[in-house]
């Protein structure tokens, strides 16, 4: 089942369009979190926005698409030659053997938010209000194997802040099982106020840039971002820069809703697994992208997690507080972040973070520090308990 | 069928909890056209599975996927602390999500603070959360969200998961109207919850061997007007097709809705 190629792959967030930007922004340290005054309630928080959304407009074609989140998609889609190696994949395989797996938590829920502000007298919705194509869970898997020209199986898989790690599993089985050869995973997902005003509701919402690990951390911050890979089966000769699906674990907390196993046994789990299933061992891991949301409760389940595997020297940092939080598209933003850091060799600084928490204990960086990284474990987690950990690596170790 | 797709898999057990059909054993008449389809919906009755602080919080989509999920489950013999689960809703809890977007399209801001409970009902997975909890299922469980191709997307996730290793999944794909003016956007005619047994090996007490593949033929529809309207008005009804067939120890491929150009063909062969 594993090892899978992430033969091409691209991010779009608030540290801009493209790798390129991504690349400088890790190497410099540089966080893309600004401050945003909630509209009416005259809470302030950070969030990573993608400005470039507000202004744009779906080309003709896909004009009945129109959403934040779908545009959103089609942005991150058009940067880095992504679309085009999609199409050059479904050339090669045919086009219904290329699968669309992407995680996303509201879609495009934003539409209904406004929809609902704008009933008519008898309470109706407006006429040009869309569901199929705009609140559907299912609409940005659908825009997305549209845009693309795709025929094949397609789904989204919405399991909150886990969403878009568990589509890589999920593509690597249906790979395995013969049904497609190759395979669009992703996550998209943007700001609306159901995520806004319910982690506000929650307490969970930072109003200053999210400090993740830090003694002082009050919360998360929200972000917004669009993040493809496509994944292939990894051919015989690897290329040196390729970078790989190595393994993947999913588990479940079965202890709360909203708030995890406090031990992080249901994280421990998925992490235990996803080693097995690369047949790797702790200490094959050289850095962890964290799923560190910056809550006082999620970051020490995952510290007892991951130390209580891996120990307390391999580095790890949560990037959350570079690109905000983008919830069902975090796992795929960071299996991005996972892959830049083996290409760019360099370990990713959580660079909002002050004074580690003394009451954690992972090595966590500060800042970006260059070295050898070969295997990366990232991992996600999210409401429900659901919980999802990646394995990314070099082809060569 | 085009697709080289065919390992096999095991039908076990068989869930139904809704308004308009409910527990396999009665469904099972109506679609063997021996009884009639309920002309009245009657209320989902509450899971008693459910820790007490859960059930109060619990909405009526969680119950429809715990109602069917354990009826499956249950009748397969199968251990729910250590059973995988695939969760395939299109719309996940309608009334929640009308209450969050009533309160904040509300002029008053003190209204568009959301309580915590409503806001982690509208996670998608809300449903296999609960039902986490509720079994002290540490296993791995996802949710799809496919439109009205729920649960012909269910069935291909659970297929890649027997083909990779594990021994049993439970598939549950659940529905539920939204209220209006949402519903006028989205007709879902009727709350109901399908759960399917699945078992990567045959042996004793199964019911039936499903291979599956992709197909450009148009889907199955059901012989029978009301059956058909569940069908067609709702994602986990596009099943009923499925359970027709089992219902009545037919074999053969039976096709079933999944996306605009795609259709999910189920040989059934006796198991």
């Amino acid at each position: 089942m594993y090892p899978l190629t992430l033969s091409r792959f691209t991010l779009t967030s608030c540290l801009g369009s493209g790798l390129e930007a991504t690349r400088r922004a890790l190497a410099d340290g540089r966080s893309g979190l600004t401050h945003w005054r909630v509209d009416d309630s005259g809470f302030d928080t950070f969030v990573g926005r993608v400005p470039a959304l507000s202004d744009m407009r779906l080309p003709q074609p896909w004009a009945d698409w129109e959403c934040r989140n779908n545009r959103l998609a089609y942005l991150a889609l058009h940067q880095d030659d992504f679309a085009d190696c999609v199409a050059r994949a479904a050339l090669r395989y045919g086009a219904r053997r290329v699968g669309v797996f992407i995680g996303t938590t509201t879609s495009g829920i934003r539409e209904t938010e406004d929809a609902f502000a704008r009933r008519d007298a008898d309470g109706a919705l407006p006429a040009c209000f869309r569901y199929r194509h705009a609140h559907a869970g299912f609409a940005v898997a659908d825009f997305v194997r549209s845009v693309l020209g795709l025929k094949g199986p397609a789904t989204v898989i919405s399991t909150a802040c886990s969403s878009s790690a568990k589509v890589f599993p999920a593509a690597a089985r249906m790979i395995a099982s013969g049904t497609i050869d190759a395979a669009v995973v992703g996550g998209v997902d943007t700001l609306c106020g159901t995520t806004l005003f319910g982690f506000r509701s929650l307490e969970l919402l930072a109003q200053t840039p999210c400090q993740p690990f830090d003694v002082d951390r009050t919360g998360l911050s929200l972000g917004e971002a669009g993040a493809f890979v496509l994944l292939e089966r990894a051919a015989g000769a690897a290329a040196p820069d390729d970078v790989l699906l190595l393994g993947a674990g999913e588990s479940s907390d079965a202890y709360h809703m909203s708030t995890p196993h406090p031990e992080g046994l249901g994280a421990r789990l998925a992490i235990e697994s996803a080693l097995a299933s690369a047949r790797l061992s702790a200490q094959d891991i050289d850095y962890v992208n964290l799923h560190g949301t910056g809550t006082r409760t999620n970051d020490p389940a995952e510290d007892k997690a991951v130390t209580g595997l891996l120990g307390l020297r391999v580095p790890c940092s949560s990037t959350k507080g570079v690109t905000g939080h983008a919830l069902g598209a975090a796992g795929a933003v960071e299996a991005i972040v996972s892959a830049l850091a083996v290409q760019m060799r360099i370990l990713p600084g959580g660079v909002t973070t002050q004074r580690q928490d003394p009451a954690l204990h992972c090595n966590f960086l500060r800042a970006p520090q260059t070295g050898r990284v070969r295997r990366v474990l990232s991992n996600s987690f999210g409401f429900g308990g659901t919980n999802c950990a990646l394995l990314i690596g070099a082809a060569a170790a | 069928m085009s697709d080289p797709a065919r390992a096999s898999m095991w039908l076990r057990g068989i869930g139904v909890c809704g308004s308009h059909l409910h527990t396999w054993p009665s469904v099972r008449v109506i679609l063997r056209g021996e009884g009639p389809l309920p002309a009245q919906a009657a209320p989902i009755p509450l899971c008693s599975r459910l820790p007490a602080a859960e059930r109060r919080r619990a909405s009526k989509v969680v119950n429809l996927a715990m109602g069917a999920g354990l009826e499956a489950a249950t009748s397969a013999g199968l251990d729910m602390a250590t059973l995988p689960t695939v969760f395939a809703t299109s719309s996940a809890d309608g009334e929640n999500c009308h209450a969050i977007c009533t309160a904040l399209a509300s002029k008053d801001p003190s209204d568009h603070l959301l309580s915590p409970t409503r806001f982690h009902n509208s996670v998608t997975n809300a449903a296999a959360g609960y039902w986490a909890i509720a079994m002290g299922a540490m296993a791995p469980s996802t949710t799809l969200t496919t439109y009205d191709g729920c649960f012909a997307a269910a069935l291909l996730e659970a297929q890649g998961a027997l083909a990779t290793g594990t021994q049993d999944v439970l598939v549950t794909v659940f529905d539920a109207p939204y209220p209006e003016p949402l519903h006028s956007k989205r007709p879902i005619v009727s709350s109901l919850g399908v759960a399917l047994a699945l078992s990567a090996h045959a042996g004793p007490g199964r019911l039936a061997r499903f291979r599956l593949g992709l197909t450009d033929d148009a889907a199955d529809r059901m012989g029978f007007t009301g059956l058909e309207a569940i069908r067609c008005g709702s994602p986990p009804g596009r099943g009923l097709v499925l359970l027709e067939r089992i219902a009545r120890g037919h074999h053969g491929i039976v096709r079933l809705d999944y996306l605009d150009d795609l259709r999910l063909a189920i040989d059934i062969e006796p198991a």
